[in-house]
């Protein structure tokens, strides 16, 4: 690849990166505390690519006024100083970004791996809304961990989408991630009461229902799933942080 | 793997600087980018098509998160890497470090602590320091700490095991431990053959901005090539691999260790948010878990590819496996002293 290739996928790929982060796209790939480091590297690399130009043509006009100073060994002028061929499979995530942009991770990976479910810290009291809005992450550590104490006699809302375990279990999930898509964990909630007829997995939904103490152990690692006793639930449109990012702190 | 297919053949490198030869033999490089591109967006649904499967969907996206996550501090490393490169005279680091190697091993060690990065930033940075003419066993060490030890990945080590603070110290000092331990390893052991001669072109000749630039996109397509290799092998093994293995491990102490140690190597996951990953296998003991932080950082699928990039692959070869058993015995020593 020479210099002028290298400056397109250079400014390719911060041009890729700068769209991904201005709009909600990165969100379906990183946490959002990442953004400016990505808005800047996407900065950065257009520098880079432009400067790369610029001093190319200065050279090239150098060369053109018969200044005869640039036969250095190795780096000759122009188009000479090849990378190696590796550099062309930066072509590859500028595809998969600009054209492909694949969705977040959703319940393929939430039913190979294990709810990864920990104990909070502390039970904060809940505002008095009804119906109250929880996430998925936080009511699955208050009805494991605290059995429920906080949310007796609630009608608590949960957003999430449908994953369906290998033997028809319907679970809502919320990925919860910590850095990127590739540390992202699924949280589950089982669905037990009024759960709706036709179950499609990723659907995201919008679950109204109420604490239930039933508990379940996830087929892959064991770990504790709580129950909720759905009354209604609604197909909703996906949150624009698909990702549950509390842990983050 | 496909590590060997794209590794660089340096004698190519070499031989086609002559500009004649290129224009009739080489395929003009811009003219094939954009054929390249061009071709993928015809095929773009077909190809859309192949990725729906849920197996490919979720290779995708893993993928892609790497590399979103791995480009920013890529591209710190690479910012500072230039910088040292360029501004930073040989004269400093002569000053900065004791004259003694073997010395200069746990200094530059306790100098990674200031690099506010994850690993991606630290493979061009200690590449630009053995180049400044830092020797390559103090580069190494700072190689190996600075991605474990600074306080930004600390602090998520405390955040993540809130009931178990002495995993901060167990992780500083094992970090510390096995990267000085390679450097003093490289001292004794170490030749210099096995590194790649630097085939960087000289900066003479060049103003100050045009070096620092051209330093800028030599390590980004360099070292984000390799990148590319890495994060396609850590997303097949995340989205092939079934996590009921490692329960199967869980129980057995010494498999737990070994369990964990390579899913630190093959998860490739930023030093900056292993810990959490590591809080969640509630199942392994404290010390698999110390494995998997102190491995994570210091060898992974990632890193290697980036490492065979930038230093060679005959060094690669002979550094990771050393760095992976090192770190593996560091970890269940200290594990049992302070855990």
């Amino acid at each position: 690849m020479n210099r002028q290739a290298q400056a397109a996928v250079l400014f390719l790929l911060g041009a890729s990166l700068l769209h991904a982060a201005t709009t909600d796209l990165y969100l379906r790939y990183v946490k959002q505390g990442l953004r400016p480091l990505v808005l800047l590297s996407g900065a950065v690399l257009i520098a880079a690519a432009v400067a790369t130009v610029w001093y190319e043509r200065k050279r090239a006009r150098g060369r053109g006024r018969g200044r005869k100073h640039d036969d250095e060994p190795g780096d000759g002028p122009g188009h000479a100083h090849h990378e190696p061929r590796v550099s062309w499979l930066l072509v590859l995530p500028l595809f998969a970004l600009i054209l492909v942009a694949p969705p977040a991770l959703g319940s393929y990976s939430a039913t190979r791996a294990g709810t990864a479910l920990q104990e909070p810290l502390a039970y904060p009291a809940l505002p008095s809304a009804d119906p109250l809005r929880l996430g998925v992450v936080d009511y699955a550590g208050r009805a494991v961990y605290d059995h429920g104490r906080t949310l007796q006699g609630r009608r608590v809302q949960l957003t999430g989408f449908l994953a369906l375990d290998r033997d028809g279990t319907p679970y809502l999930v919320r990925m919860a991630l910590n850095c990127c898509a590739a540390d992202a964990q699924p949280v589950k909630v089982a669905l037990a009461g009024r759960i709706p007829p036709v179950l499609q997995p990723d659907t995201w939904l919008r679950i109204t229902g109420t604490y239930s103490p039933r508990r379940a152990k996830d087929p892959v690692n064991g770990g504790p799933i709580p129950f909720i006793e759905v009354t209604e639930a609604k197909p909703v449109a996906a949150p624009k942080d698909p990702y549950d990012e509390s842990w983050n702190g | 793997m496909a590590i060997t297919k794209a590794a660089p053949r340096r004698p190519d490198d070499r031989r086609d600087p002559e500009r004649s030869e290129e224009e009739g033999r080489h395929l003009n490089s811009p003219l094939l980018l954009t054929m390249l591109l061009l071709t993928l967006v015809l095929l773009q649904s077909p190809i859309r098509r192949a990725l729906s499967a849920p197996v490919m969907q979720s290779w995708t996206t893993v993928f892609v998160a790497v590399m979103v996550q791995a480009l920013p501090f890529l591209v710190l490393g690479v910012l500072l890497s230039a910088a040292i490169a360029v501004f930073v005279p040989p004269s400093f680091f002569a000053r900065a470090l004791p004259r003694r190697p073997a010395l200069a091993v746990p200094v530059a060690g306790a100098a990674g602590a200031v690099l506010p990065g994850c690993e991606c930033a630290s493979v061009p940075v200690a590449g630009a320091l053995v180049r400044r003419g830092v020797t390559p066993a103090a580069a190494l060490a700072f190689l190996l700490s600075a991605p474990a030890i600074n306080p930004i990945v600390l602090t998520a080590t405390a955040v993540a095991f809130p009931g178990d603070p002495e995993m901060v110290l167990a992780r500083l000092v094992a970090s510390l431990l096995v990267a000085c331990a390679m450097g003093w390893l490289w001292l004794r052991l170490g030749r210099t053959e096995w590194l790649r001669p630097q085939s960087r072109a000289s900066h003479d000749g060049q103003s100050k901005g045009e070096a620092f630039w051209g330093s800028v996109r030599h390590d980004v397509m360099h070292a984000g090539g390799f990148l590319v290799v890495g994060a396609m092998a850590a997303a097949t093994l995340k989205a092939v691999a079934p996590e009921s293995w490692l329960s199967a491990a869980a129980d057995n102490p010494v498999l737990s260790v070994l369990a964990l140690a390579i899913l630190a190597v093959v998860l490739s996951i930023c030093s900056e948010a292993d810990a959490f990953v590591a809080a969640s296998l509630t199942q392994f003991s404290l010390t698999a878990r110390l494995t998997f932080l102190v491995v994570g950082p210091m060898i992974d699928l990632k890193l290697f590819a980036m490492q065979a990039g930038t230093f060679g692959r005959a060094f690669a070869l002979r550094f990771a496996p050393a760095t992976f058993a090192l770190a593996v015995v560091v970890s269940v020593l200290t594990g049992t002293v302070i855990l």
